[in-house]
């Protein structure tokens, strides 16, 4: 069939267009740029995902239901630590970045086992601050602010755990492998992953906490 | 042990369920035994259930739309068999039965019919046609293909055990609480779902990486083909829409599992903010399927008029300007809220500015056959269909996006007929004529002609049948979903949208039949060429089926419309006789993570609908260890050797050269 398909020269106008104004396209791009640039893309959709969490809680921030707000419930100088840990934990996540380039092993494990160890403590007060509010009979199930309260707060926290599981997984393949290409290429996304989470906290410290704690 | 599953779970008194899946279970049994006896399993896992090949993961997705099409059908002519009797009768269907009907026709037809059509013609095409060899994460696309499986899976699995939510497609609170549906119907649309939204978030962030990171040499994104436009465009949405629906299925899972009150009626909750949530995912939804479909019958035009795509700049502006619109209307799902008549203006506005983009495309494929020399193939059909009937049903939608209008329409019979008429006409029919298109590139042997015409006009006034009548029951009065009713006047007209119902079963049948014969006839429709069609794209350029490696060496695009380019220019230079310089190929290897991770995600949504926590544990943990384990794989790639590539290719252009000097002769 292909024969009719040749006996029509190409008299395509869009050709001589496209050509005149072509920026020259070099083609696939590498596996270290692919693999970062679909991972923005996932943080992208988990930003997405946070924004309707944050969506719901500014909705329902003054249904009470007649019990407590959040003037009433949120400790500022809980959060000014668990704040601190987080920015603490991103630069020396960062310094484990630089560590991954230059190839040092043990700047990498050490900058890696901070990093672990600030997210520990602050997932240790973030499970105090819900322990105390639970036992104070403000858990989620009391009203619909704090439904909304404790699911965008909660969820910040199941990411900060999971990205805890990973750090491990990461310290391990490095400890097991050495930095080879595919493993500097996680590690780039470990990192975006973990700063993504300190960009989403500062908008819980700002939208839920210092915001939530005026009404 | 077992949380809340006993053998009541099992519908035993009602025969219609029982008779079904018992014939469907046999089916299955029967067709794994075959497979079994044959001794065609370790084909099945070696080259199928593991592959991470875009094109055999394109066919898989395919595979199960139309599975599933047939499931989501057989609820649909219930339905219309129902309605046809219920005149001052219960008809034969009990209330809770048919509420689970319609529920579980819309749930499917979305989500597990036209979501993985659409999705696995663009993992078939898109790396073809970008020129490249695989998607951008070729094992995560395994992945994202069997949580949807999982999702299908888990909805079926309804059937037998316990039952189907009975609150629509959509489960609006308060009826979708805990305190008005108690049973599990709920949890199992939930959980399918969440696990198959996940699939396909992982498929969107795939494809935008692909289009966006993954293009031949050459290939600048003007020149990139408009399929690819409008899969890019969808991926987008499916990227930042589907987080919504992930969130909002959440909260509901929240209230419903732990007594949370983000929709209750008590405790301050707000059920209009699911309406918001969900249509906020839900309008854009509408654009993630019906854009692909506007991509596939941009080729097809283009193809079956021998000219390239007219306006194909303004086509990517039209493509990307509904990409953004559609986040901009979801409230015309809801003006009856009570949002007040400046909110509705504003919505109701935008609804209608998002037709205008839509009105440009029609105007290029109607300009793009104008002067053209059409070949009315079967694609080219489907294609023409679509334009006569989108247009009525989008002209319906700019009626209902004028809310006056809206609040005497809301939830009718004309709103169904107008979404019906825009998702068969449009997404439906896009799917048949991509399938009909790319069938060839897919097996290397062409669908019979004759039998896919008569399903086309069976399928096309079928739907009028079926589908216009709603439009006049909509102005009597007939608001959806009703079991039974007492108002003479209606019932010629449900008669005759039953008959339209037979009239696509027919042109259904026509198609298994096309199916059937063109497989036992497939070498005298056998397609040599790798170009059946006298293609425009690349996609053609290679042969069919592609081998596993797409290109044996990477096309060097120099215009729009590649492949048509490389055919004029091999064509002066009285064919490329050249012996190209082979090279090592590098391909990823196939990994049986998505399979195992599917399965561990299959108990895992069992147990939570069913409340058996420990499994629960097992089978997170069960995904968590394998993508633990997958992490720790030391080779996932493998080389094919420039030996192996140039014997595949010279074998491929030997039998072109031969059908080309042939037909020139």
């Amino acid at each position: 069939m292909s024969d009719t398909a040749i006996a029509y020269p190409g008299s395509d106008p869009r050709q001589l267009r496209s050509m005149a104004g072509a920026v020259a396209h070099s083609g696939p791009a590498s596996k270290r740029i692919v693999t970062a640039y679909g991972f923005w893309i996932f943080i992208l959709s988990d930003m997405v995902m946070f924004s309707a969490f944050f969506a719901t809680y500014a909705v329902l921030l003054g249904q009470t239901a007649g019990g407590p707000s959040g003037h009433d419930l949120f400790d500022l100088r809980n959060v000014a630590v668990e704040t601190a840990f987080l920015l603490a934990s991103s630069f020396s996540c960062g310094l484990a970045s630089i560590a991954a380039d230059t190839r040092s092993t043990i700047w990498f494990q050490l900058a890696m086992a901070v990093t672990c160890a600030f997210g520990l403590g602050f997932l240790a007060i973030e499970g105090n601050e819900f322990a105390s509010l639970v036992a104070r009979g403000a858990g989620p199930t009391r009203s619909a602010f704090l439904s909304a309260f404790f699911t965008l707060v909660g969820c910040h926290g199941l990411h900060v755990s999971a990205g805890i599981l990973w750090l491990l997984t990461m310290m391990a393949q490095v400890f097991a492998k050495g930095f080879r290409a595919d493993i500097q290429r996680r590690i780039l996304c470990f990192a975006l992953f973990w700063h993504a989470l300190d960009i989403i906290w500062i908008a819980v410290f700002t939208v839920v906490y210092l915001i939530g704690s005026a009404r | 042990m077992l949380g809340k599953l006993d053998w009541s779970a099992i519908p035993l008194d009602q025969p219609i369920p029982m008779i079904t899946s018992g014939v469907v279970a046999l089916g299955i049994l029967g067709v794994l035994a075959w497979v079994v006896v044959k001794g065609h399993l370790p084909y099945l896992w070696e080259e199928w259930i593991t592959s991470v090949d875009h094109k055999r993961i394109g066919v898989m997705y395919t595979l199960l739309a139309v599975v599933m099409l047939l499931r989501g059908f057989s609820d649909a002519i219930m339905m219309r068999a129902q309605q046809a009797i219920a005149y001052h009768s219960q008809g034969y269907l009990p209330p809770e039965h048919f509420n689970q009907i319609f529920s579980a026709h819309g749930t499917i037809m979305i989500f597990f019919v036209a979501m993985p059509f659409v999705i696995g013609l663009m993992n078939l095409v898109v790396p073809l046609q970008l020129g490249v060899r695989d998607v951008a994460f070729p094992t995560l696309n395994s992945v994202g293909f069997w949580l949807t499986a999982t999702g299908a899976l888990l909805v079926n699995v309804s059937l037998v055990i316990g039952e189907f939510a009975r609150t629509g497609w959509l489960p609006f609170p308060p009826l979708s609480e805990l305190t008005y549906s108690p049973g599990v119907g709920v949890d199992y649309y939930l959980w399918s779902l969440e696990i198959s939204g996940i699939g396909t978030l992982v498929a969107g962030i795939n494809l935008v990486t692909t289009v966006l990171k993954l293009r031949a040499k050459g290939m600048n994104y003007l020149r990139t083909p408009m399929f690819c436009w409008t899969t890019l465009a969808t991926n987008l949405l499916i990227v930042a829409a589907f987080p919504i629906l992930t969130v909002t299925l959440a909260m509901l899972i929240l209230d419903r599992y732990l007594g949370f009150h983000f929709f209750t009626n008590e405790a301050g909750g707000n059920m209009m903010m699911f309406m918001n949530l969900i249509w906020a995912w839900g309008h854009p939804e509408v654009y993630i399927l019906v854009l692909p479909a506007f991509g596939i019958f941009s080729e097809v035009v283009s193809t079956f008029s021998g000219k390239p795509l007219f306006g194909y700049r303004s086509m990517v502006l039209a493509t990307m300007a509904i990409c953004v619109i559609s986040f901009m209307v979801w409230l015309h799902h809801f003006f009856t809220m009570g949002a007040g008549p400046d909110v509705n203006a504003i919505f109701g506005i935008a609804s209608m500015i998002i037709a205008v983009p839509t009105g440009v495309k029609i105007y290029n494929w109607l300009f793009t056959m104008y002067g053209g020399r059409v070949r009315f193939e079967t694609p080219m059909l489907w294609s023409i269909g679509f334009m006569v009937t989108f247009i009525i049903g989008g002209l319906t939608g700019v009626l209902l996006a004028v809310p006056p209008a809206d609040f005497l329409l809301h939830n009718s019979l004309f709103l169904i007929a107008h979404f019906h008429n825009v998702i068969i006409g449009g997404v439906l029919f896009g799917a048949f004529a991509g399938y009909t298109y790319w069938f060839p590139k897919a097996f290397g042997f062409r669908l019979h002609d004759g039998l896919g015409k008569a399903a086309f006009w069976f399928w096309l006034i079928g739907f009028y049948v079926a589908f216009m009548p709603l439009y006049v029951l909509g102005f009597l009065g007939m608001t959806r979903r009703m079991q039974h009713y007492d108002v003479a006047e209606w019932r010629p007209w449900l008669i005759v949208a039953a008959g339209g119902a037979v009239l696509i079963l027919i042109g259904i049948a026509f198609q298994i039949m096309q199916l059937v014969v063109s497989i036992r006839h497939r070498e005298e429709l056998r397609d040599r060429t790798g170009d059946p069609w006298h293609g425009r794209s690349l996609e053609w350029a290679t042969a069919s089926p592609p081998p596993v490696f797409n290109f044996a060496i990477s096309p060097n695009v120099r215009g729009a419309d590649a492949y048509w380019e490389m055919k004029s220019h091999a064509q002066q230079q009285s064919l490329e006789t050249r012996e190209p310089h082979y090279q090592d190929i590098e391909m990823p290897r196939n990994s049986p993570t998505g399979f195992v991770c599917a399965f561990f995600a299959t108990v895992m949504g069992f147990a939570l609908i069913w409340h058996i926590w420990w499994m629960v544990i097992a089978g997170f943990v069960g995904a968590v260890a394998t993508f633990v384990v997958f992490a720790w794989r030391d080779h996932d790639e493998y080389i094919i050797p420039a030996a192996e590539v140039a014997r595949i290719d010279r074998a491929n252009l030997a039998q072109r050269r031969a059908l080309v000097s042939l037909g020139g002769a």
